[in-house]
């Protein structure tokens, strides 16, 4: 029976082999979607997967292309499953590529079980949504455009900006309030240079995480085809700790650009009828079954927060990429070309940036009372001061009042004091809200319109000097 | 019995399926996940799969159900939370658990339950399709009216007060010698518009709650409106607050292709809200249908079909229901999806060439009506549904398919989500065609309304006009009967417009109330036009000690409301500018 079982689970009928497709005739009991061995009359071996299976035919699209491969001596062997990852408490610490296997010398993992890396849809009357404050110690997070556990909030940036760094920044930094634990980290890695992958590994290694992350990498010399494995690998590890240990995860997937890009190549090679810029149409519900992922189950104690990390093409927030991502995702950092310029990191435009979770996660109890209040006055006066700035520019500033002036130098101070932070600065919630008073206390007390008035007497600094304006022009 | 020949993504091509008819649902595989035939080719027969299709293999079986996809109705669906396909995801979680396993069937309805029916006919009375027979207190807000269902007629040979489960007769018609049994569910196609006696143009004002719908752009009871806008613009949080709050009788929220956190926070959030009007939850008035975006794609296409559907069902007892479906686009593109496996001729963007068709079949199934049977009754179905424009460009296809379709446009702005001025609504580019026909009912409650609507209106246009010139010449070089323009602007978009969805007091405006507030604004700035042409400064207008009273009208809670307006009101007679 065995031999009889392999026989049959093996064809050497491939009738046309082209762009990345195998067309062959179709063998009793092959599944959609499984994947199969398909084995070069060279010896080589390479992993494709069945995209239509009919009753005369079967097409194949295979994993790092067709080349080489001849209809004569090519066999294609299936193997009865689709793609699955195994998973044990094993996994901490290692590195994987984009198939799923250990790179980093250690031995094989034995699992405990194996998952369907495209996962399971989880009950929408079974989530919980999410509350729980992150600090990620940076201010322009922390104070306008707050993190919660659960939540997916990517990074919108542009080539040469330090979206690297500030999610490096966030993995080092990140912890929930006022309590110890610490986050699991799952690193994708998707099409990313060699040296980009290496600057979080080591990142890692340095301030002693790498023991609580499990990375999955897929260089850009990698075959195209991981590409599309490498974040279901990634969120499959993820859920597995969240949902099985009780762990609270934090997923970093860059570049989401990457992975796109390679969605629309193999879209091309099907020959489907593409969409906006030549992605195809459903890349919305392509990336929703990534970044869906996220998320809190009643009842469970972990939990999957995402953080995807894009570059905007001619940073374009209108782009395909970065709009469907907006219309999945729970709000969005973006990175601003022009704070760069003036040599302000973490580079966060405020106006962009967007936490669509905020107001669950912030106040008493999570993070302080006037938290809300503080951000509206922020944003008023910041959105005031630059307004100005845009017009002074036309108008002169000799046109402006003095009060216009006052709040010029305001938002002076907000970018340089507020948004401005060390690479290494970890600032706790109340530091970033003390911030933000410091620079009220130099506007006149009745502009502060958008804050209650036991807060004012409560956490307004009295200090005069910082009633003069301090020289930032 | 048929067996799989094809299958590519959600698109399965049975053989051996002959007898079976279009829009039949079928059991795909040995699984049996569900199918819907969407067409016919001699013995063969093509599927849209509502499951995901991994791992089916050729040969598989696939039986057909004999009927075409029905929507359960009946008590048990308010305050039920639906997928696609009218599963019960309240009764998966708890017979499967967290995750969304493939080939689970459950009823719609619960068959356990007993509901108690009280009969409004009794046996002897000759009873007509649509006819009332009795009712059902299903929620502490909703009666379930129980219908004679279409297509049936007769003499009631027996009805019984007491509880039955929606399964148990209730009672008995017999028409021409044929006896047959009714019971508190019955079923009706998806697909298929249900029928009325006559329908009425929308006229009645929906109360939503939002200062700028209501007062600015009305919704009528009936109508319909598309909510378009880019990503991060607040297009679900201004339909939750629709859905929320808006004083119809049914609301049902359909949530198609969106973000499970914003569902699970609908549905927490409902289960702890509070009707203004009647003080009970809201979930007392809901139905949930909640398919999200990483749920399978075929199921969006009929669960806004579903959604309308029940809709109509509650309007035919007589009630008003709104239905909310965010977001359409991703309808639309479950469409595409299909079509394009379908290897049909695309239309523009990809998207299949009956786009707007299908778009219509949707939006015209809204309206006003006259009911069929008796009691005469009348009820209305509105629907909102939002549109995901790829980057906030409104020139693409679903937008403006819908736009020829919709009577009220509310276009949200990314410009002011930039500025954090919340609802977006944009009040340049947005319309309502219901404006003269709701104007009866606001003049119930003030014979200005049309005036200060307009005065606003023209205020706010006049500031558009104006922001151009100040961005070439400064705030500081207008005349200042224009800086005084600017002023009141500003006082309708921050005092009036803006509103905040998360404080307990601004979230929800009673129309009286509103009114109040922009007519306190107007009144200030009649005042302030007086003053000007008399010589004052708009800078010594603007230090007035009313505006900061103004601001806070908002936040002031609804009882104390009135004696906070006649004491602003009165200060404002006797010296504004102090």
């Amino acid at each position: 029976m065995d031999s009889l079982q392999l026989f049959t689970r093996q064809t050497k009928a491939i009738s046309t082999a082209r762009r990345s497709l195998l067309v062959l005739e179709s063998i009793p009991g092959i599944r959609y979607s499984e994947i199969v061995d398909v084995q070069l009359g060279t010896g080589e071996t390479r992993i494709g997967q069945v995209i239509e299976v009919g009753k005369e035919t079967t097409v194949v699209q295979v994993f790092g292309g067709v080349s080489e491969v001849d209809l004569l001596n090519s066999k294609v062997r299936y193997k009865g499953e689709t793609l699955k990852l195994p998973v044990s408490g094993d996994i901490m610490g290692r590195i994987f590529d984009g198939s799923g296997h250990p790179i980093d010398g250690g031995p094989p993992i034995i699992a405990d079980t194996y998952l369907d890396i495209n996962g399971v849809p989880a009950n929408p009357a079974s989530r919980m949504p999410p509350a729980e404050f992150i600090e990620t110690g940076i201010s322009a997070i922390d104070g306008l455009n707050v993190l919660v556990r659960g939540q997916k909030l990517p990074i919108f940036s542009g080539s040469g900006l330090p979206h690297n760094k500030i999610a490096a920044q966030i993995l080092r930094q990140a912890s929930l309030k006022g309590k110890s634990e610490e986050f699991a980290i799952v690193f994708g890695a998707i099409g990313v240079s060699y040296d980009d992958a290496g600057y979080f590994i080591s990142n890692l290694e340095e301030t002693g995480a790498l023991s609580r992350t499990v990375a999955f990498i897929n260089t850009a010399s990698s075959p195209v085809i991981e590409r599309l494995s490498t974040p279901r690998l990634a969120l499959t590890a993820a859920e597995y700790l969240a949902w099985e240990h009780d762990m609270h995860v934090l997923v970093i997937l860059t570049d989401i650009t990457n992975y796109c890009d390679a969605l629309r190549e193999l879209a091309a090679m099907r020959g489907e009828i593409p969409s906006r810029r030549g992605y195809p149409g459903y890349m919305y519900t392509d990336l929703a079954s990534l970044y869906e992922r996220a998320g809190r189950i009643s009842g469970k104690e972990g939990s999957v927060t995402i953080i995807p990390i894009l570059t905007m093409p001619d940073d374009d927030i209108t782009h395909p990429i970065a709009d469907l991502t907006g219309y999945i995702t729970e709000g969005q950092i973006v990175l601003s070309r022009s704070l760069e310029r003036k040599r302000i990191y973490p580079p966060i435009d405020v106006f962009l940036s967007l936490s669509r979770m905020m107001k669950e996660g912030i106040g008493e109890g999570n993070t302080r009372e006037d938290h809300n209040n503080v951000f509206m006055q922020s944003y008023a006066v910041y959105a005031e001061g630059n307004y100005l700035r845009e017009i002074s520019t036309v108008i002169g500033s000799e046109a402006l009042s003095d009060r216009d002036r006052l709040y010029l130098s305001a938002s002076d101070r907000f970018e340089q004091e507020f948004i401005s932070q060390a690479e290494n600065n970890r600032r706790t919630v109340e530091e970033t809200l003390g911030l933000a008073w410091n620079i009220f206390s130099m506007l006149p007390r009745e502009d502060l319109k958008l804050i209650q008035e036991e807060y004012i007497n409560k956490y307004l600094p009295e200090a005069p000097e910082n009633r003069t304006t301090t020289g930032t022009d | 019995m048929g067996k799989i020949w094809k299958i590519s993504g959600p698109v399965v091509i049975a053989e051996g399926m002959r007898g079976t008819q279009v829009y039949e649902v079928v059991d795909v595989g040995d699984e049996k996940l569900t199918g819907e035939i969407i067409g016919l080719e001699r013995d063969q027969a093509v599927i849209q799969v509502y499951e995901d299709t991994v791992g089916l293999k050729v040969g598989e079986p696939v039986t057909g159900t004999g009927h075409i996809l029905m929507v359960e109705l009946g008590p048990g669906l308010v305050g039920n939370i639906y997928d696609g396909v009218q599963r019960s995801l309240v009764t998966m979680m708890d017979e499967i658990g967290d995750f969304l396993v493939r080939g689970v069937r459950t009823d719609p309805l619960d068959r356990k339950k007993k509901w108690h029916f009280t009969p409004s006919v009794k046996a002897g009375d000759a009873v007509q399709e649509g006819d009332i027979i009795g009712s059902v207190p299903e929620t502490g807000l909703i009666e379930h009216r129980i219908m004679v269902p279409i297509g049936t007629q007769g003499t009631i040979l027996e009805i019984a007060e007491g509880d039955f489960t929606i399964v148990e007769t209730v009672a008995t018609v017999e028409h021409e010698g044929e006896k047959k049994p009714l019971t508190l569910m019955q079923k009706w196609p998806a697909r298929k518009p249900r029928i009325y006696k006559k329908r009425f143009n929308p006229e009645d004002l929906l109360v939503t709650g939002t200062r700028i719908i209501d007062y600015l752009f009305p919704l009528a009871l009936g109508g319909k409106a598309a909510i378009p806008g880019g990503f991060g613009t607040g297009k679900t949080v201004t339909l939750q607050q629709m859905a929320r709050w808006s004083q119809t009788q049914l609301n049902i929220y359909v949530g198609c292709g969106e973000r499970g956190n914003e569902m699970a926070d609908v549905l927490q959030s409902f289960k702890k809200l509070r009707d203004p009007a009647t003080d009970r939850l809201l979930q007392e008035k809901e139905i949930f249908i909640a398919n999200t975006s990483n749920m399978p794609v075929v199921a969006r296409e009929i669960s806004i079909f579903i959604g309308i559907t029940m809709a109509e069902y509650f309007r035919d007892m007589g009630y008003d229901v709104l239905l909310v479906a965010d977001s359409t686009s991703r309808w639309a593109e479950a469409m595409r999806e299909i079509g394009a496996r379908l290897e049909e001729t695309p239309g523009e963007e990809g998207f299949p060439t009956y786009l707007g068709s299908r778009l219509s079949a949707f939006y015209e199934r809204s309206g006003r009506v006259e009911c069929i049977g008796s009691p005469k009754r009348m009820g209305s179905a509105t629907v909102i549904g939002s549109v995901s424009p790829p980057g906030a460009d409104f020139s693409e296809p679903v937008t403006q398919a819908t736009l020829r379709i919709v009577d009220v446009l509310y276009s949200l702005d990314v410009a002011l989500a930039n500025k954090r001025h919340f609802p977006t609504i944009n009040w340049l580019q947005s319309y309502s065609l219901y404006t003269d026909s709701v104007d009866a009912w606001w003049n119930k409650i003030s014979p200005d309304y049309s005036d200060i609507r307009n005065k606003a209106l023209i205020t706010l246009q006049h500031e558009a006009e104006l922001e151009e010139i100040v961005r070439l010449v400064g705030p500081e070089a207008l005349p200042e009967d224009d800086k005084l323009v600017l002023l009141a602007a500003r006082m309708i978009r921050e005092d009036f417009l803006m509103q905040s969805a998360y404080h307990p007091v601004d979230t929800y405006t009673q129309p009286a109330r509103a009114h109040m507030m922009i007519s306190a604004i107007m009144k200030f700035y009649d005042l302030a036009e007086e003053a000007t042409e008399s010589g004052m400064l708009v800078s010594e207008i603007a230090s007035s000690k009313i505006l900061p009273r103004i601001s806070r009208m908002k936040d002031i809670p609804n009882e104390e409301f009135d004696d906070y307006m006649k004491q602003l009101w009165s200060d404002m007679d006797k010296n504004p500018f102090v």
